[in-house]
C-alpha cells in the first residue's frame, strides 16, 4: 500500500529517469515546443555540433514574431529573419513545422491542444512561461529558459527539482459574466504575484469541473502570473471529449489504452498539499487590473487603492503604479477612459473567448479602435464560419491573423506610449505592450464592453440577463 | 561555464519590487544574437529616456562597474526569456540579492553563473539602506554569506544550485553521460505508453 499521491507526484514519478543524491531529477520530455525565440538554443546546439535528439517529439510553431497583417511581404527585416531562422532550423532538424503560411499556424499554446499534441499525462516544455497552459489537460507543463531549451533539444530531458504542491479549490457557481480570467486575477490578487513561487498549482473543486477546456486553459495559463511555473487540472470527460479526433491524438486501441492510463491521473484522496486555499465562486466579480503587476487587480465595481493610510513601503509601491498608469487614488476604476482594446493572446483568444466578446459586441459599435487576433488560424476559420468576424468588423474592430501580437509587442503590433489599452492578455507590466503603454487586463467580454463605451465598464451592465 | 565560490565587487541598490524580465530586457531587443552582447539592453527603458539618453540619477547609470545588485521582492518574475539574465551577466553582474525571485529566472541565472541570493525582506531593506551610495560587498558562495560594512548576513540557495554554481557544471555534458539510462527509459515508456508519441496526423 503506497501513500496517497498528488497529481503532481504521479506525473513527476512517471517521467523521472534519474534522481541525483542531491535531489535533482532528470525528467523525460514527451513534447518540446519551440518558436522563433528559441534561436539562442538552436545556436547553442549548433555550436556543439549536436543534433536534435528526438525530432518526432519536437514541434516548431511561428507565433512570437508572426505579423497579423501583410504576411506576403514582411516589411520588417528583423521579423522576417526571426521567422526564417525558425523555419530553417525546423527544416534542418526534420521537425514538424507550423509555419507562417500554414493554415494551422497560431500561438504555440493554442496550436498544441488544438492539434492533439497536448495530452494528459505528458511532460511538455517550451521556452515560454505560459507553457503552464497545457497543464489544463493534466499534463506536467512548464516554461524553461534558453539553456534548458538547448538541453532538451540535445537530450530530450530536463533537470528539475520537484516543486511543492499547492491546491486552489474553487467551489460553487460562477455568477453570469464571471470567467476563468476572473478566477485567475482573483487568486493572484489574494496571494500576490509571487504567491506561487516554488509551487505547482492544482486547480480543483466543483467550479473547475464545470469549466470548458478553453476556460481551464485560461486559468492554467495565468498560473505563472501568480509566480507558479506549473498549473494543472486532473483530466475528466470534458478533457477526453475535447481531444477525441484531434489530428495527433491517439486512435482506436491506442485511444482506449490512453484513456485507461489517463483515468488514474488525479490526486488520491488523502494526498497532502504544502499549501491549499479555497475560494467560493460566488465571491468572484468581473475583475480588472489597475497597476503594473497582475496582482494589482480589483473587482470592476471597486475603487482604486489609496496610498494614504498604507504603510510607507506599500504606499510608495502603490503610488508608483498609479503614477505609471496615470490614475487617481480612491477613484472608481469603472469609467476610466481607454484608448484602444486588444482581444487576443494565449490567455484569451480561443473560440470560446471570441464568442464571449462577440456576444457583447453584436449589433453595437466600438467607439475606440481595437485589434482582434485569434489564437490560431483554425480558430480564425471557425470564427468566420460562425460569423463572428462580421460582428467584430461591423463594430469597427480590426480582424487580423493569429500570433502573440500585441500581448508581447514583438511583431510590430504595440500600444503607443501613454495610451491605455483594455486587453485580454496576461501581463500588465510596464512597457509590456510597448514602451510607456498602460495595460488593463480583463476578460474578453469585459474588453468588448470597454470597446463599446470607450471606458472600463462592468460587463454585467451589458448582460441581457441583467438588463433593465 | 567557469565555477566560482567567492566574489568581491561594487554593490548597487535598485529599491524596486517586481522587476520583471520584460523590464530587464524589453522584447524589442530579443532578436539580437548573444554574440553581440546584451549588457546595453539591461533595464533599458528605465535607464534611458525616449531619445536614448541615460538618466543620470538612475542607480545603475551612476555605477557602471557594479557587479552586485540588491532589489526588492519578486525579482525576475514573468517571461521565461533567458535574455534577462544575459543583460545582467553581460553588464558585469555576478550576484542579485532580493527577498524572492521568479522561478524560471532563478534557474536561468544559475545556468549562466549568476547567483540569485535570497534574503529576508528585512535584510534586503538593511542592505538597501546601507547602499545609499554604491559600496564594496563580499559574497561567499560556499558559506552562503554576504558582507557589506557592518552587515554580515546569510542567504538562501538550494544546495543543488549552490553545487552547480561552484562547479560551473555544464548540464548537457553531465546528462550525456547518462545516455544509456535515458535510452532505456525511452524504450520502457514507448512500450508502456505508446500513446505518448504523436500519431500521424488524421486529416
Amino acid at each position: 500500500m503506497t501513500a496517497p499521491r498528488t497529481l503532481l507526484d504521479k506525473l513527476w514519478d512517471a517521467h523521472e529517469i534519474v534522481r541525483r543524491e542531491d535531489g535533482a531529477s532528470l525528467l523525460w520530455v514527451d513534447r518540446h515546443l519551440v518558436h522563433e525565440g528559441s534561436h539562442h538554443a538552436f545556436a547553442k546546439i549548433a555550436a556543439r555540433g549536436l543534433p536534435v535528439a528526438e525530432p518526432d517529439l519536437t514541434i516548431a510553431v511561428v507565433d512570437h514574431y508572426a505579423p497579423t497583417r501583410d504576411r506576403a511581404a514582411i516589411a520588417d527585416k528583423q521579423i522576417a529573419r526571426m521567422i526564417g531562422t525558425l523555419e530553417r532550423n525546423a527544416q534542418d532538424h526534420g521537425l514538424e513545422l507550423y509555419g507562417l503560411n500554414d493554415p494551422r499556424q497560431g500561438i504555440v499554446h493554442v496550436v498544441g491542444p488544438e492539434q492533439g499534441l497536448t495530452l494528459p499525462g505528458l511532460l511538455i516544455t517550451c521556452g515560454d512561461s505560459h507553457t503552464s497552459t497545457h497543464g489544463a489537460f493534466g499534463a506536467l507543463a512548464f516554461g524553461i529558459g534558453a539553456t534548458e531549451v538547448a538541453h532538451v533539444l540535445a537530450t530530450q530531458t530536463v533537470w528539475q527539482s520537484r516543486p511543492k504542491a499547492m491546491r486552489i479549490v474553487i467551489e460553487g457557481a460562477l455568477a453570469p459574466s464571471v470567467t476563468a480570467k476572473d478566477i485567475a486575477l482573483n487568486w493572484i490578487s489574494r496571494l500576490g504575484a509571487d504567491g506561487g513561487h516554488g509551487h505547482a498549482i492544482e486547480y480543483a473543486g466543483a467550479t473547475i469541473r464545470a469549466l470548458s477546456m478553453e476556460s481551464r486553459m485560461t486559468l492554467c495559463n495565468m498560473s505563472i502570473e501568480g509566480g507558479a511555473r506549473f498549473g494543472m487540472i486532473a483530466p475528466d470527460e470534458t478533457t477526453y471529449a475535447y481531444l477525441k479526433g484531434r489530428p495527433h491524438a491517439p486512435t482506436g486501441a491506442g485511444w482506449q489504452a490512453a484513456l485507461a492510463d489517463w483515468r488514474t491521473l488525479e490526486s488520491d484522496p488523502g494526498a497532502t498539499f504544502d499549501a491549499e486555499i479555497t475560494i467560493q465562486a460566488e465571491t468572484i466579480a468581473p475583475t480588472v487590473t489597475w497597476g503594473i503587476s497582475p496582482d494589482q487587480a480589483i473587482p470592476v465595481d471597486a475603487a482604486l487603492p489609496d496610498p494614504a493610510g498604507l504603510p510607507p513601503a506599500r504606499a510608495r509601491h502603490v503610488e508608483a503604479a498609479l503614477d505609471y498608469m496615470g490614475l487617481q487614488p480612491g477613484q472608481p476604476i469603472s469609467g476610466t477612459p481607454v484608448d484602444q482594446v486588444f482581444i487576443g493572446s494565449c490567455t484569451n483568444a480561443r473560440i470560446e473567448d471570441l464568442r464571449a466578446a462577440a456576444a457583447v459586441l453584436k449589433g453595437r459599435k466600438a467607439v475606440v479602435p481595437g485589434l482582434v487576433s485569434p489564437g490560431s488560424m483554425l480558430v480564425r476559420a471557425q470564427a468566420e464560419t460562425e460569423g463572428l468576424d462580421r460582428i467584430f468588423t461591423e463594430a469597427g474592430l480590426s480582424w487580423e491573423a493569429a500570433g502573440c501580437s500585441m500581448c508581447v509587442a514583438m511583431n510590430g503590433d504595440h500600444v503607443a506610449a501613454g495610451k491605455r489599452c483594455a486587453s485580454t492578455t496576461n501581463r500588465n507590466f510596464k512597457g509590456r505592450q510597448g514602451r510607456g503603454a498602460r495595460t488593463h487586463l480583463m476578460s474578453p467580454a469585459m474588453a468588448a464592453a470597454a470597446a463599446i463605451t470607450g471606458r472600463i465598464t462592468d460587463v454585467r451592465d451589458f448582460d441581457p440577463a441583467r438588463a433593465a | 561555464m567557469a565555477g566560482w565560490d567567492r566574489h568581491s565587487g561594487l554593490a548597487v541598490a535598485l529599491p524596486m519590487e517586481n522587476i520583471d524580465t520584460d523590464q530587464l530586457v524589453p522584447a524589442r531587443f530579443m532578436s539580437t544574437p548573444r554574440s553581440e552582447g546584451y549588457g546595453r539592453f539591461l533595464l533599458h527603458d528605465l535607464r534611458h529616456d525616449e531619445s536614448g539618453t541615460p538618466h543620470a540619477d538612475f542607480p545603475l547609470n551612476a555605477a557602471p562597474e557594479a557587479s552586485i545588485l540588491v532589489a526588492r521582492r519578486n525579482f525576475g518574475g514573468g517571461s521565461s526569456r533567458e535574455a534577462a539574465v544575459y543583460t545582467l551577466v553581460d553588464a558585469g553582474f555576478r550576484i542579485v540579492i532580493a527577498p524572492s525571485f521568479g522561478d524560471i529566472f532563478a534557474g536561468n541565472a544559475i545556468n549562466n553563473g549568476l547567483l540569485p541570493a535570497k534574503v529576508s525582506e528585512a535584510e534586503a531593506e538593511h542592505l538597501i539602506a546601507a547602499l545609499a551610495e554604491p559600496a564594496e560587498a563580499h559574497v561567499d558562495l560556499t558559506a552562503c554569506r554576504i558582507r557589506l560594512d557592518a552587515h554580515d548576513i546569510g542567504f538562501e540557495l538550494d544546495p543543488i544550485r549552490q553545487r552547480k554554481l561552484i562547479n560551473g557544471w555544464d548540464d548537457i555534458d553531465l546528462t550525456r553521460a547518462d545516455a544509456d539510462r535515458i535510452a532505456a527509459f525511452r524504450d520502457r515508456r514507448r512500450e508502456a505508453a505508446p500513446w505518448a508519441w504523436p500519431t500521424a496526423p488524421q486529416r
